[in-house]
């Protein structure tokens, strides 16, 4: 069947800013479909919230609205496009849910909105786990027993039938927030309470418990002529019980046998059938008793998931492009595979290497978080890693997750045998670890399947790996390796680096000796069809056997090493930079390499760079990419180390000193600016203030210096990226406090704190001898607010013309004095007039995409231009650059506003408190002319701060800020917001004449304010900290608002700005308009994208 | 563990560990695609005397299951892996399939670049080879493939087809079985026999020699052609045999070999494909029903679409069935006397069920005829 006519344009849903259970994964999904649908000849329309996305980019869509993901705004768009239908499965559960709210609020048929890819009925279906287990016993499939229950008391007659443990989870939310296992009563109660809250219709469903069965999941995918295919099977190493989003998987399955895989596909089809999912792919997802096989349905996701995008890394079949087609009435059999080219996408993709797929987690961030896995994701990020064997994918992915972890190396561990039967039996992080202790104690198989739930395939793969470990431990050192030992050690994933932690060696001896006895990997290809058919994409992956298949060329070629999983502090907004890079370069005539390990990216889709090459970021690694890529092509690769991060930088100074070619800036100037000492040097020279500081080994040395400078002081390690264990500190209690929390630590920095400071963030890029200021971004909270963190405005809002021409000066001087060769980031502090340098990053920056999306300036694009020897001059003749940059041009004609999503409602009972440790998981933007709109957009798009129009406000503000707060509240107080108070911050208010209620204090006991915000009673929290840590006031406060899901201001100026945005908010004026509307308006100068 | 040596005719040559049987086995090495069911695929006649490659690397993990095998013993001569369980686990699991080949005097080669080796079948072609665990030179074990036997010419069938006629009744409970149905014995793997009983049919199984008077003479309502192993130009007497119960108007139903028959039988030719087709995730189109099947494959030989005749000894022969991938013929209809095949197999094991209706459409046949 051809594609449908019938329609002209359709509406896409992102899924907005990046939280736990919801990343870049979707971004992906929705670049693919907003690709190929603008392919297709549809004028495509598209809502995203998240400026660090690549599908916003304005080349992706003829209209791309940055605005929240409400029905409100979304119900704004469609009156303003009329689009014919929209496309609701790519954004995740955000778009699904938004989807449906537009559909029951008749927007859709409002305006003659036609749903493609799924039905309301379908979604409908698919997500209320009431109607979904019916239906599944409708069509004789097996699903655990279960219930709904809108009260903990219907909640107990089930559990009084069915015993514990029991497992409890919100109906219609994502991640499986407000889910978990009850073994006890009081649990169980607690769970259902808190389940029903979490719940936009205020209900939980309560299962039979199947902790300990093995979990599977299918990827499948169906057409208008209903030819359904399965994509990808998928095993979880961790059984039931821990979220698939938090499991180690493994792809495709291992130890399902024919007959019983072959009934699970019949069931996965039935399923998309019963649910009417007529076109587009579907998540399912399988218990399966160990004992007995019984195969239990657990749900199904009609849309594309974060297992799905995994799914299209694994095999290379892309479920997302595919789904649009078909969504648009293309049949399976009539889309060509774009890997084989010859042969179509009707077909089962059959892969011949294991994936690999582990979680990444940040609990360090969050003290007071629970670590251990449910059923409720916790996860921020994951790594995918593709060997022969499961026994090389797993040592590939343990390597590539960036914490430490160098593989099963057998490191020695101190728990006791109770302790480390305990660490096998609780889920967490680095579980397979701890099988790798118990294994290396000799305690076999059977028992550590047992403890741990993994199938016993699986930990004998371990034991493999443990036992040839051990025969290289005995060896003693690299030199005795042999050829055969070595290879085989290889072959089970072992990495020089694991290697050498296991013969007391460096990683570069294991290196050395390992290319001495030519112990080098080969490099195979993803194909889709193991080797049926030949492959035209050249996607690849190392492993130790006899042919490789990287196809010779001898164009000039740049190697880009991507930021590896997402974490807190290095998210999408790097890959954003890397795949911009990749653009461009690839314009330029260059061929683009990409080496990167995540997943849920761009830049590991493999039509993305022209050879992607799916490999951990290690040292070994990359440089066995670079020897594969001066094989093929005689000449020596160029490597862009800048944009992905942290992690590549950390790289740089081994791959310059291994003889490879880095372009733009430097090792040596990177340096430069990360060493506290000779970055202050060239500071002095240039008589750029920055605040007064200094190192300290031990305590008194830290005294020493607090005293010179004066407290309050910044304390933080040496080298850090997003402010870890980064604490502002006001007496020398809390500075031992400290010290002798991060003794560890080493040296630690210690810096005068700029109290009430305005901080400042500019990204530019440097040639050599010309800056281009991208863009000066003026921070909402004051400085001390982590930059990922705090909200950030461009235009800047309060500073003047001479201040923002003082900052573009400093930041030529400091990029010229660095040697920048490309994109640098500045961070400032501006106190009483006085410009100070927090510090200077000569590297792609977190805001780098929020930038170009406000200005419509392709900054990344023209920073990896730079970096690989064009000037500012020169980009400037093609095209690429504006006449005059952002301070010396034009100022903008609108404002934006960016916004950090926070997600401590994943970790209840966390301090939500703001501090210069950055904890923040995603970003959204609100763009409009007036900054109050701007600024309440942002907050609408965060789904969690949404600002309200009236209602009763709560403050409790620091005695610092009793002035300060005075008029902001006065100003609620006349916008007939109802004032409520805590006693010191009630008598200030009355004494100006606001009247307030006064509440009791938590601490006060009895009916206290804590009482009024969990009954629902507040909408608005104002609440500066006075003290912070369990137990305090404010922690109650902000915590509890976390719980009730209310916006929780805790800085001044967040307050001011809220102001505006409440007022924007009653004015009514809100409205929609796509960036390149803006753009048109603002005319960047005839500038591409 | 000890080394075992795999050659090809044309030179190539892998070094690997040995499991299973020890000994040297010839045969044609060829590959399959499938990431499950390496029982079915050990078990399976048509596999009878080849040495079969498996592109995923990991086999065994799941064991030997007495109820999975499509036969009564290890048919391939040998096996070629990347890796074999050294434990399997799964709660049906019997056996391990290193004693499995072993067992069966199969000998097996693990722990080689499986994918070099199907890649080098996809350009060079299927071809002759040999595993050994005895002749560790390659030159000497190169020397002894040249001198063994093609498939080409070769009639398989007759070796493994059963001795003597047997009776394989209709699954119990599903009322008095409503068919008589004859199946020609080329290598017939047991799910076909389990699916047509549980559509109703008491199945006699008759030896491949069987002349057709003989099956006529049972009076069946139907006559089946099994799948099997080598050149169907060469089962001469089987190819003799169907034109007689076509001619006779019997309904004829076949898969793979007995579709490759009933094309030679009804007028067409046969030829024999570079590599084949072998794995569980093929496209059929369904020219009839205009829907794609995803289906079991496993045949070296094909009908050339190009012969089917409009007019042939049996009137005009259309093609039912066609592979999306590569356009090969895969299912075929005869319009003037009631006989249908399929190249591939819906009877899976292992594999999809998605072609699973064409047992109901033998049965449907039958009944019209009956009927009629
Ligand atoms: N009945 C059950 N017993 C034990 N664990 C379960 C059960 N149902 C689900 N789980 C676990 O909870 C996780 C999340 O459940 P799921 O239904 O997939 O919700 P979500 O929409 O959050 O993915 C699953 O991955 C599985 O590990
Ligand atoms: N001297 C200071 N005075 C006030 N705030 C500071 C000072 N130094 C750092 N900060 C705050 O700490 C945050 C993190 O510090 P920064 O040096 O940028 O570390 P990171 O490398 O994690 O970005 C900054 O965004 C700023 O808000
Ligand atoms: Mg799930
Ligand atoms: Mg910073």
């Amino acid at each position: 069947m051809p594609k449908r006519t019938d329609i002209n344009s359709i509406l896409i849903l992102g899924s907005g800013p990046i939280v736990i259970g919801q990343a870049c994964e979707f971004d992906y999904s929705g670049a693919q479909a907003c690709k190929v649908l603008r392919r297709e000849g549809y004028r495509v329309i598209l809502v995203n919230s998240n400026p660090a996305t690549i599908m916003t980019d304005p080349e992706f869509a003829d209209a791309t609205y940055v605005e929240p993901l409400t029905p409100e705004m979304v119900a704004k768009v469609i009156a303003k496009e009329k689009p014919d239908a929209l496309l609701p499965t790519l954004g995740g559960q955000t778009g699904l849910n938004v989807a449906m709210a537009l559909h029951q609020r008749g927007t859709l048929d409002e305006h003659g909105v036609q749903l493609i890819g799924a039905s309301t009925h379908a979604i409908d279906l698919a997500e209320d786990r009431k109607h979904f287990a019916a239906a599944m016993r409708e069509i004789g499939l097996d699903t655990a027993a279960s219930t709904e229950a809108n009260s903990v008391e219907q909640a107990l007659a089930f559990a009084d039938t069915h015993g514990f443990p029991l497992l409890v989870r919100s109906s219609f939310t994502l991640g499986g927030a407000g889910s978990g296992v009850a073994h006890s009563l009081e649990q169980f109660k607690r769970m259902v309470a808190e389940g029903i809250a979490a719940s936009p219709i205020g209900e939980v469903q309560i299962d039979e418990s199947l902790l300990g069965w093995k979990e599977y999941e299918l990827e499948v995918m169906r057409d208008r002529a209903d030819n359904c295919v399965v994509i990808c099977s998928i095993e979880n190493l961790d059984a039931m019980g821990v979220h698939t989003g938090d499991s180690v998987t493994v792809a495709p399955a291992q130890t399902l046998s024919d007959v019983e895989y072959q009934d699970m596909r019949d069931a996965a089809f039935a399923i998309m059938r019963k649910v009417g999912v007529e076109t587009g792919g579907s998540n399912v997802q399988f218990a399966v008793d160990p004992a007995t096989g019984r195969q239990v349905v657990i749900e199904m996701n009609p849309r594309v998931s974060r297992s799905s995008a995994l799914a299209s890394k694994a095999t290379g079949f892309p479920i997302a492009k595919i789904a649009a087609l078909l969504a648009v009435g293309y049949t399976l059999d009539e889309i060509p595979n774009d890997i084989t080219r010859e042969t179509m996408a009707a077909f089962e993709p059959t892969i011949d290497y294991v994936v690999t797929k582990i979680p990444r987690f940040t609990f360090e961030k969050f003290p007071g978080a629970d670590p251990e896995l449910t059923t409720r994701m916790k996860s921020v990020g994951e790594v995918m890693a593709i060997g022969r064997t499961f026994k090389e994918s797993l040592g590939k992915a343990l390597r590539s997750m960036e914490n430490g972890t160098l593989g099963l190396t057998g490191a020695e561990d101190p728990r006791d045998d109770e302790a480390l039967a305990q660490a096998l039996r609780v889920p967490h992080d680095g579980r397979v670890l701890a099988a790798d202790a118990a294994l290396t104690r000799g305690w076999g198989v059977e028992r550590v399947a047992e403890l741990t739930g993994y199938d016993p395939w699986f930990v004998d793969q371990m034991l493999q790996v443990v036992e040839l470990r051990e025969k290289v431990r005995a060896l003693g050192s690299p030199a005795a390796l042999d050829a055969a030992t070595l290879r085989q050690a290889k072959r089970c994933g072992l990495g020089d680096g694991a290697l050498a932690r296991v013969l007391g060696s460096t990683e570069g001896d294991v290196r050395a000796r390992r290319l001495e006895l030519g112990v080098v990997p080969v490099f195979k290809t993803v194909d889709t069809c193991a080797a049926e058919f030949a492959a035209q994409t050249p996607y690849h992956y190392s492993t130790y056997e006899e042919e490789t298949e990287v196809a010779p060329s001898d164009r000039e070629r740049v190697i880009i090493l991507g930021s590896g999983p997402n974490r807190i502090g290095q998210g999408i907004e790097f890959d954003y930079c890397c795949v911009h890079a990749v653009y461009a370069l690839r314009d330029a005539g260059y061929e683009t390499v990409m080496v990167n390990c995540n997943p849920e990216t761009v830049s590991t889709d493999y039509d993305t760079a022209d050879r992607l090459y799916f490999e951990p970021l290690t040292l070994e690694d990359v440089l066995e990419v670079v020897d594969a890529e001066r094989a093929a092509s005689g000449r020596e690769p160029g490597l862009l180390v800048q944009l992905g991060g942290q992690t590549p930088l950390k790289l740089a100074r081994d791959l310059e000193a291994a003889g490879c070619r880095i372009l733009g800036t430097l090792p040596e100037a990177i340096d430069r600016a990360e060493d506290r000492g000779r970055f202050g040097a060239i500071l002095d020279e240039l008589g750029i203030p920055q605040p007064p500081g200094g190192m300290a080994g031990s305590f008194d040395e830290a005294m020493a210096v607090a005293e010179r400078i004066g407290f309050p002081v910044l304390v933080r390690p040496n080298y850090v990226l997003g402010g870890r264990a980064m604490e502002i500190v006001y007496t020398p209690e809390q500075m031992r406090v400290w010290l002798e929390a991060n003794a560890a630590e080493g040296t630690v920095l210690v810096d005068k704190f700029l109290e009430g400071a305005v901080e400042v963030d500019v990204d530019a890029v440097y040639d050599g001898q010309e800056l281009y200021a991208g863009g000066i971004m003026e921070h909402i909270e004051e400085a001390g607010i982590h930059s990922g963190d705090s909200a950030c405005v461009i235009p800047p809002y309060t500073l003047g013309r001479s201040q923002q021409l003082r900052l573009r000066d400093y930041t030529e001087a400091i990029a010229a004095a660095l040697g920048t060769r490309g994109p640098i980031n500045i961070q400032y502090a501006i106190k009483d007039d006085v410009i100070f340098v927090i510090e200077a990053n000569p590297r792609a920056s977190r805001t780098m995409p929020f930038v170009s999306k406000v200005t419509g300036v392709p900054l990344a694009k023209i920073a990896a231009r730079v970096m690989a020897g064009a000037t500012l001059a020169e980009l400037r003749a093609e095209g690429w650059v504006p006449d005059r940059d952002t301070v010396l041009g034009p100022p903008l004609a609108h404002i934006a506003v960016k916004e950090a999503v926070l997600p401590f409602n994943r970790f209840p009972g966390v301090d939500t408190r703001l501090g210069p440790e950055m904890r923040s998981t995603g970003e959204v933007m609100g763009i409009d002319a007036d900054f109050g709109v701007a600024f309440a957009k942002s907050q609408a798009g965060t789904g969690t701060m949404v600002l309200p129009a009236k209602g009763t406000v709560f403050a409790s503000i620091a005695n610092r800020d009793k002035r300060a707060m005075l008029f902001p509240i006065k100003r609620l107080a006349e916008m007939g917001f109802t004032i409520v108070a805590t006693e010191g911050t009630a008598e200030a208010l009355q004494h100006a004449g606001v009247a307030a209620e006064t509440v009791r204090k938590f601490s006060e006991g009895g009916p206290n304010i804590v009482d009024r915000i969990t009954a629902g009673e507040i909408d608005l929290v104002l609440n500066t900290p006075m003290g912070s840590g369990p137990r305090s006031d404010g922690y109650e406060i902000r915590t509890a608002s976390v719980v009730a899901g209310i916006p929780c201001i805790t800085t001044m100026s967040g307050i001011m700005a809220a102001i505006q945005g409440i007022e924007a908010l009653r004015s009514d004026t809100i409205s929609v308009r796509s960036l390149q509307d803006w753009h048109a308006a603002q005319d960047a100068g005839g500038v591409k994208s | 563990m000890h080394e075992a040596l795999l050659v090809l005719e044309d030179g190539t040559s892998f070094r690997g560990q040995g499991f299973g049987a020890d000994g040297t086995a010839f045969g044609e090495v060829v590959f399959n695609t499938g990431m499950s069911g390496y029982q079915e695929v050990l078990t399976d006649p048509s596999y009878h005397r080849q040495l079969v490659t498996m592109t995923y690397p990991h086999q065994g993990n799941y064991g030997i299951t007495d109820a999975d095998a499509e036969s009564s013993r290890v048919q391939v001569g040998g096996f070629i892996v990347r890796e074999q369980a050294r434990r399997h686990s799964n709660w049906r699991a019997e056996r391990s399939l290193d004693d499995e080949l072993r067992a069966y005097g199969a000998v097996g080669i693990s722990e080689i670049d499986t994918r070099r080796l199907t890649r080098h079948i996809r350009s060079a072609g299927a071809m002759r080879a040999a595993i050994s665990t005895e002749v560790l030179d390659v030159d000497a074990l190169v020397e002894r493939v040249r001198a063994s036997q093609g498939t080409e010419g070769w009639n398989g069938a007759e070796e493994v087809s059963a001795p003597e006629a047997y009776d394989f009744p209709a699954e119990a409970g599903r009322g008095e079985a409503r068919f008589r149905v004859v199946a020609y014995d080329f290598g017939i793997k047991r799910n076909i026999l389990r699916l047509l009983a549980a559509h109703g049919c008491d199945v006699t199984v008759v030896p491949a020699l069987t002349p057709a008077d003989e099956v006529l003479a049972r009076e069946p309502d139907g006559v089946f052609l099994s799948n099997g192993p080598g050149d169907p130009a060469a089962v001469r007497n089987g190819i003799a045999a169907i034109k007689d119960v076509l001619a006779a108007e019997v309904p004829l139903f076949g898969i793979c070999l007995g579709h490759q028959l009933l094309g030679l039988a009804a007028g067409a030719k046969s030829y024999k494909m570079v590599f084949g087709h072998r794995g569980i995730n093929q496209p059929v189109h369904n020219t009839e029903r205009e829907a794609v099947e995803i289906t079991s494959h496993n045949h070296g030989f094909a009908i050339d679409a190009e012969t089917l005749p409009s007019d042939g000894p049996f009137g005009r022969v259309s093609q039912t069935h066609v592979n999306l991938n590569d356009h090969v013929n895969e299912g075929l209809r005869l319009h003037d006397v009631p006989a249908f095949s399929v190249q591939y197999h819906p009877e899976a094991a292992p594999g999809p069920h998605d072609a699973r209706y064409l047992f109901q459409q033998f049965c449907d046949l039958m009944t019209a005829k009956g009927n009629a």
